[in-house]
């Protein structure tokens, strides 16, 4: 069973790592004054550190603690998100990264507006990335509040999630995207050690030979829902899906959700041009590539090694990679990848926060409320703060209403399923097409949007009735047989956000937006115009 | 609001501004523009094809994708190891190519007198 009393070493290991990124808060908020500075690091960051930076905001807790713990008890199909979560870079490197560094300012809506209405559009756009950011944060905060539950039990949810909120908050406020960076740097760090370590572990434990690490998969027993004993082979897949549609559907949103994820795009911003950009991209899709074939060994070492009933008995799937820790490692091991997972919350929610409090200030209230002028300078930066708190408090709120054993991992699921069917199309065609109009736009980010939302509602992962045995706070929202039968939207929301935007333009007619178009393929092709860094 | 009279932005055609119609339209542009949909149009398709054919064989023919290769893993675990290498390759092939597209981009901007 867990300890009971609170682990020392994670204590220390804990406040090394807010100490350390308090540090870097400090220093950052000296240099981050002025819009550029503040919202994009003064566009200094180099290419491998974006590319850590990247690596780090995108490898969340549902990645570390989520998928080890979903291949740790589904087995093979949970590996499928490893594979997604990688080939998804090929879309943000040949498509998306380097046009959107070389037409755009602060946020994905500046690429958006280029050429099309700038107030409909950057409304939406920022309602999209409101939306995204606010869902991801909220998953990540309930993630946040259990892990320190279990870790340090003196402590409790609320204080917890208040904690990982106050913290997340100091960063941005004070820090800006400068603090962000280092803050996800330092992460990255931890997190590919100890992914490393932890699989090292694994490895000897089956005396580093493959052959009989794969053989252990082959037959493991447990005991399913009913009760009954059970043995499977856990590379088989089809152990979480049955149905072939729900492999595609998630498959879908996987690879095409990542490039338009604000909060991974305005990365793009912090670096010099579109060449650092690119091998930015290069420097994550390395590092996120061995993260996720190290998933392999975590994932399914938790499988073999402790037993899906041990991991059942022990804090569930989200605690499968730390017990795994403390079992193949000991208490010292079990404190360092927990204040990992912490550290990887931590920079994730902030990295969310400040897309998010970006594009409230730099789209709806320069841009929507204020027609693009600053009144007073300063200004634009003043508002981020302000909304970065308002947007931390807000998550705290929510994330202590939901509880610590609410069902919320839907809501990164959700994320992705809103940034491949609103923001991704309308990201493609303003760059490639140029008929595409404002009209399109508009229709793809609010189809997008509320196709996503909508299906996802119908769908099992919010209706399904639970058996009597489920506590309530886990109960699925609505009591009701699933009217969409698949886990994820992607493969009626995506299709249906690109069909939107085509309609939406050939149905309207806006010759001024294809009369920019040259400007914007101009610029984003060979960086002419593009924003350029800050002196030091 | 049209955008032409986006604020910040400078009017279509305004003396100072870059001649975007202008270099849009001239053959290097033409050309750069050729060059990188070569490249990324095919290996963007192939990646899709590579990346969707996963997801099928693993859903619609389950028992060809338990098959063990060897005496360790099995087609369905290797085939899915084997998209990392792929993302890996075709990241790379692109990178080579784009050093190419960069030294266009420079020229092309030099000789219509922006830089």
């Amino acid at each position: 069973m867990l300890a009971a009393t609170t682990n020392p070493t994670a204590i220390a290991m804990f406040v090394g790592f807010v100490v350390a990124t308090l540090v870097i808060t400090f220093y950052s908020a000296k240099k981050s004054s002025g819009s550029s500075a503040y919202f994009a690091a003064g566009r200094r960051i180099t290419g491998w550190q974006n590319g850590l930076a990247v690596a780090g905001d995108y490898m969340s807790a549902a990645s570390f603690l989520g998928i080890a713990g979903m291949i740790a008890l589904s087995g093979y199909d949970g590996f499928l998100y490893s594979v997604g979560f990688l080939v998804a870079y090929l879309v943000v490197l040949l498509v998306v990264a380097e046009p959107l560094r070389n037409a755009g300012k602060y946020t994905m809506a500046d690429v958006l507006a280029y050429r099309l209405k700038p107030r409909p559009v950057r409304a939406l756009a920022a309602l999209s990335t409101i939306t995204v950011s606010t869902f991801y944060m909220i998953a990540q905060m309930v993630g946040a509040g259990s892990l320190v539950k279990v870790l340090l039990p003196g402590i409790g949810y609320n204080l917890a999630v208040c904690g990982v909120g106050v913290l997340m908050i100091v960063y941005v406020v004070f820090g800006g995207m400068l603090a962000t960076t280092w803050v996800q740097i330092v992460k990255a760090i931890l997190l590919m050690s100890g992914s490393v370590l932890l699989s090292v572990l694994v490895m000897s434990h089956f005396h580093f030979s493959l052959s009989e690490f794969f053989h252990a998969l082959t037959n493991i027993t447990y005991h399913d829902k009913s009760g009954a004993e059970v043995t499977k082979d856990f590379l088989t897949p089809g152990m979480k899906f049955k149905n072939p549609l729900d492999f595609i559907s998630l498959s879908m949103a996987l690879v095409f959700g990542t490039a338009g994820l604000p909060h991974i795009l305005v990365r793009f911003y912090t670096v010099p041009d579109a060449k650092t950009a690119r091998s930015s991209v290069v420097w994550a899709m390395a590092l996120i590539g061995i993260f996720y074939i190290m998933t392999t060994f975590f994932g399914f070492g938790a499988a073999s090694v402790l037993g899906p009933d041990f991991i059942g008995r022990n804090g569930g799937g989200n605690m499968a990679a730390p017990q795994l820790a403390r079992v193949l490692g000991g208490d010292v091991f079990f404190a360092f990848i927990s204040a990992v997972a912490f550290a990887t919350i931590l920079a994730v929610v902030a990295g969310l926060t400040i897309s998010a409090s970006t594009s409230f200030a730099h789209d709806f209230f320069t841009n929507v409320i204020h027609h693009g002028k600053e009144r007073r300078p300063g200004e634009e930066v003043r508002v981020a703060r302000i909304t970065a708190f308002v947007v931390g408090a807000v998550s705290i709120g929510l994330a202590i209403a939901l509880g610590p054993t609410a069902n919320v991992a839907f809501l990164v699921g959700l994320a992705f399923a809103v940034a491949a069917s609103a923001n991704l199309p309308a990201i493609i065609f303003s760059i490639y097409w140029k008929r595409f109009n404002t009209a399109g736009a508009v229709a793809s980010l609010i189809v997008g949007l509320v196709a996503s939302i909508g299906i996802i509602i119908l769908s099992p992962t919010i209706m399904t009735i639970d058996p009597p045995t489920v506590a309530a706070s886990a109960r699925h929202l609505i009591q009701h047989a699933p009217i969409f039968p698949l886990e994820n939207p992607g493969i009626v929301s995506i299709p249906l956000g690109f069909l939107a935007a085509i309609l939406g333009t050939l149905l309207s007619r806006e010759p001024g937006a294809a009369a920019r178009f040259d400007e914007l393929v101009v610029r984003a092709n060979t960086g002419l115009g593009a924003e350029k860094a800050t002196a030091e | 609001m049209a955008p032409a009279d986006d604020p910040k932005l400078p009017p279509v055609g305004q003396t100072d501004a870059p001649d975007w119609a202008g270099i849009a339209a001239s053959p290097r542009f033409q050309e750069l523009l050729r060059a990188k949909r070569r490249f990324i149009v095919p290996a963007m398709v192939f990646s899709i094809l590579y990346y969707f054919a996963l997801p099928v064989l693993v859903g619609w023919f389950p028992d060809l994708m338990k098959k063990k290769i060897g005496d360790g893993a099995n087609l369905a675990y290797l085939f899915a190891l084997s998209q990392f290498f792929m993302a890996w390759i075709v990241a790379g092939l692109y990178v080579a190519k784009a050093g190419a597209w960069d030294k266009a981009a420079a020229r092309l901007l030099s000789e219509s007198g922006e830089r």
